[in-house]
């Protein structure tokens, strides 16, 4: 058989591609079909009802008539977290913090508005939206609905820093890792991690973070650390949304609560006690 | 075929080097960018994308402007565009590589960038993005290789490429589509929340792509003894007219919605952008330039003078080229981050050694353009002398 | 064969730059790397040849059941004792020192695993 240089070449070509691809691809789609089945179809993914439902009643004026208890909530999530604190607004990262109810209630009337409402300490933290827009957008689904509860996870690992969730999120409860938080000052000590928790990872640069719901705790039977923190104030309270005799149905069947952004569809699971 | 962009004059070589050396520097500074991490910007937890994103979204536009050339003759036989459709494909090549160069700069992790490849979501805009662009991409590569080798060797093109031609023309709306989808479904931000965010992307695309590439056949026409015809550069006019046009229409009917309903949440950022917002005003001359640049190029485009005259028409198009780049790039961008979600208002310089970088990536493009033009050119003189 | 005074020369420059690491260090692979034994405990969660084999595979097995399934976070053994399916609460619990246990392997093998961008290694370099 006679045949032309340039005409084996691109067979040669063609043949290694699709040596090589094929397997491959194949390997890809078995292993892509099985995780499809587990997730069902795209949307399944973020607004399937999962068995437990954990979320949280905050409320507002227990943390107004215990002065400093905000503050130790924080400390304890950013303690416990290795939170990094730069000392600077642009590569500020927090997992909860305070708000004012202007800022953390934007949707309400602020029209002659009580002004005794400006003083209440709001804690903001993610809501972990039963509908969260930010898992919609992730392209590598780095944050992802946790199937058993409810939970918005974050997966460091597989995380590529492209900050669609934190444009997505209408909570704003999500920060970027803008530089390394690992930087040690001259003495070996980490320059932006006060306190270290050596039992919890901190995370790199180039990623983006936010409250997990303490999911490394309540999976060893623990209540989250800013739960933890406020002690027996009541001022949160934790539990399963979707189990009728737990401690936080009856607080939210007994009163008048409100949520973050309602208007937006995400159902958060978070409830404020105004 | 390749070779061919490695014979010049030294306006040419002189041309190359310029741009080799501010890819060098922009490369240097994203060296330093990678290192430290994208605290080198002047993005913030509130303004978390910047001119990075903004570069994407609009070049994104110019490459599927490239379809306003390829529209005309593939599908109505409008023979005037025939030498000049392969530089509408080898502009669209060379703005989609600077639409994956700028999202490569933005990531924060860039060695994982294939996590969006490994674990497909079909849930995420950014992963249909990813699809479509490289999608593209490949499609211009090919059928503007294709074509051009056929017309090299004076033989009319291989059958099997026209299912491929064709396929580009849908496929080029697709892409803008699925960029403006990536800002239009998202539920905390009202400025982008807006049925017409595709259609404004696409008109404004459609005026900005073929006012890049008349720019570049005008600069061929003068440098490097290509004329394009008459013909189509009048056609071409047309098309950027009607398109900017649209797009002045759109913006008003933006305009309209958020200042006639009242509602806040819809004026803020157009105050933010064109007023000021309780103090913050560093994008309003910004935007007041790019109304005042595109209302006046648009008019003027519309006279046979400035058509006729070489030197108004490339300065009516640059024009009308800066004008569409403040407005999506810099406006659409970043005003969906002012206020934000909590109405805070934080507001946004790009640093230096970011801006280094995005000359870098828009040096890389031209690059890229000027030896993809510089083998269709010599193409082109080959047959018609 | 067309041009052979220039293409022979030039293969055989090809090989010996290819081989030269090779001719530097004179055939001599290098001091066999020996990782420090643990001090803790005398068997570990897997056999240790399997270890050198897969232990990244097995810590990416750990890391996506335990963050993205649900899985059990305690649950493997060794020798009786119940361990951490967990880096930083498991493996470093016996292998205290990093620079002593996993350095020694993987320098020799120029490999960096970015786990300690995050994790931390051991109590001492705190």
């Amino acid at each position: 058989m006679d045949i032309k240089r340039r005409k084996f070449l691109k067979l040669a070509g063609l043949s290694a591609v699709a040596g090589i691809g094929a397997p491959s691809a194949f390997n890809m789609l078995l292993r892509g079909e099985a995780r499809a089945s587990e997730k069902g179809h795209g949307e399944g993914e973020t607004t399937q009802a999962t068995e437990q439902r954990l979320g949280l009643v905050i409320n507002v004026r227990k943390f107004a008539a215990n002065h400093g208890l905000a503050g130790k909530c924080i400390n304890a999530c950013h303690t416990i977290h290795n939170v990094p604190n730069y000392g600077n607004k642009k590569d500020e990262i927090k997992w909860i913090w305070v708000e004012t109810f202007e800022h953390a209630f934007p949707e309400h009337s602020q029209y002659k508005r009580n002004e005794g409402l400006d003083q209440l300490p709001i804690m903001t933290l993610c809501n972990h939206c039963d509908n969260p827009p930010c898992v919609r957008a992730c392209p590598t689904q780095a944050t992802f609905k946790n199937k058993k509860n409810g939970v918005v996870m974050m997966d460091y690992h597989r995380c590529i820093g492209c900050r669609f969730c934190m444009v997505a999120c209408p909570s704003r409860a999500r920060s970027f890792n803008w530089r390394s938080p690992r930087e040690k000052d001259s003495e070996g000590r980490y320059r932006f991690i006060e306190h270290l928790n050596p039992d919890y990872p901190t995370r790199m640069r180039g990623v983006v973070e936010k409250c997990t719901l303490c999911i490394e705790r309540i999976e060893r039977g623990q209540i989250p650390a800013c739960v933890e923190a406020t002690g027996n104030t009541g001022a949160m309270v934790f539990g399963d949304l979707h189990d009728p005799n737990s401690e936080i149905s009856k607080v939210l069947n007994e009163n008048f609560t409100i949520q973050r952004k309602p208007a937006a569809g995400t159902h958060p699971s978070l409830f404020y006690i105004i | 075929m390749i070779a061919k962009a490695l014979k010049g004059d030294s306006r040419y070589w002189i041309w190359l080097a310029f741009l080799l050396v501010v890819m060098t520097l922009g490369g240097l500074s994203y060296a330093q960018q990678y290192v430290y991490g994208l605290g080198y910007t002047g993005m913030s937890r509130d303004v978390s994308w910047g001119i990075y994103i903004a570069q994407f979204t609009f070049l994104v536009g110019v490459a599927a402007g490239g379809v306003m050339l390829a529209l005309p003759f593939y599908l109505h036989d409008f023979k005037a565009f025939g030498r000049i459709t392969v530089l509408g494909e080898f502009m669209a090549i060379a703005a989609v590589c600077m639409c994956l160069m700028f999202i490569l700069a933005d990531l924060g992790q860039p060695r994982r960038v294939f996590n969006v490849l490994l674990h497909p979501t079909p849930h995420s805009m950014l992963f249909w993005d990813m699809i479509v662009l490289n999608g593209y991409l490949f499609l211009n590569i090919l059928c503007g290789w294709v074509i051009l080798n056929a017309e090299a060797k004076e033989v009319p093109p291989p059958k099997w490429i026209k299912p491929f031609v064709y396929l580009s023309i849908p496929w080029a709306i697709s892409i803008h589509t699925v960029t403006a989808f990536l800002y239009a479904g998202l539920p905390g931000r009202h400025f982008w929340l807006t049925a017409i965010m595709a259609p404004r992307f696409l008109a404004s695309a459609f005026a900005a792509g073929p006012a890049l590439l008349l720019i570049c056949a005008m600069a061929m026409k003068k440098y490097a003894n290509f004329d394009p015809g008459k013909k189509a550069v009048d056609k071409m006019c047309t098309i950027i007219c009607y398109a900017a046009i649209t797009n002045l229409f759109f913006i008003g009917l933006e305009f309209f919605t958020a200042y006639y309903s009242n509602i806040p949440a819809h004026m803020h950022t157009l105050d933010y952008l064109f007023f000021g917002l309780e103090g913050h005003n560093n994008l309003v001359p910004f935007m007041r330039l790019s109304m005042v640049l595109g209302i006046i190029s648009t008019i003027a485009i519309m006279f046979p003078a400035v058509r006729k005259n070489d030197r108004a028409l490339v300065i009516t198009c640059a024009a009308i080229f800066i004008s569409l780049w403040i407005d999506k790039g810099v406006g659409l961008v970043l005003g969906g981050f002012v206020p934000n979600p909590l109405e805070y208002i934080t507001e946004y310089v790009p640093t230096f050694g970011e801006v280094m970088i995005t000359a870098g990536v828009w040096a890389s493009g031209f690059f890229i353009l000027t030896l993809l033009y510089k083998v269709a050119l010599t193409v082109d003189r080959q047959i018609h002398g | 064969m067309y041009d052979k005074g220039k293409i022979i020369p030039g293969l055989i420059v090809f090989v010996l730059i290819a081989v030269s690491p090779i001719i530097y260090n004179r055939g001599n692979a290098g001091q066999v790397p020996n990782p420090e034994k643990s001090k803790v405990a005398r068997e570990c969660v897997r056999p240790a040849q399997e270890m050198r084999e897969r232990h990244m595979q097995l810590l990416i097995g750990w890391r996506y059941n335990v963050v993205r399934e649900n899985g059990a976070r305690e649950g493997v053994t060794a020798g009786g004792t119940k361990y951490a399916r967990s880096l930083q609460l498991g493996c470093l619990k016996c292998h205290t020192s990093k620079e002593k246990f996993c350095d020694k392997c993987h320098a020799y093998a120029a490999v960096e695993p970015y786990c300690w961008d995050c994790h931390f290694a051991s109590k001492e370099k705190m």
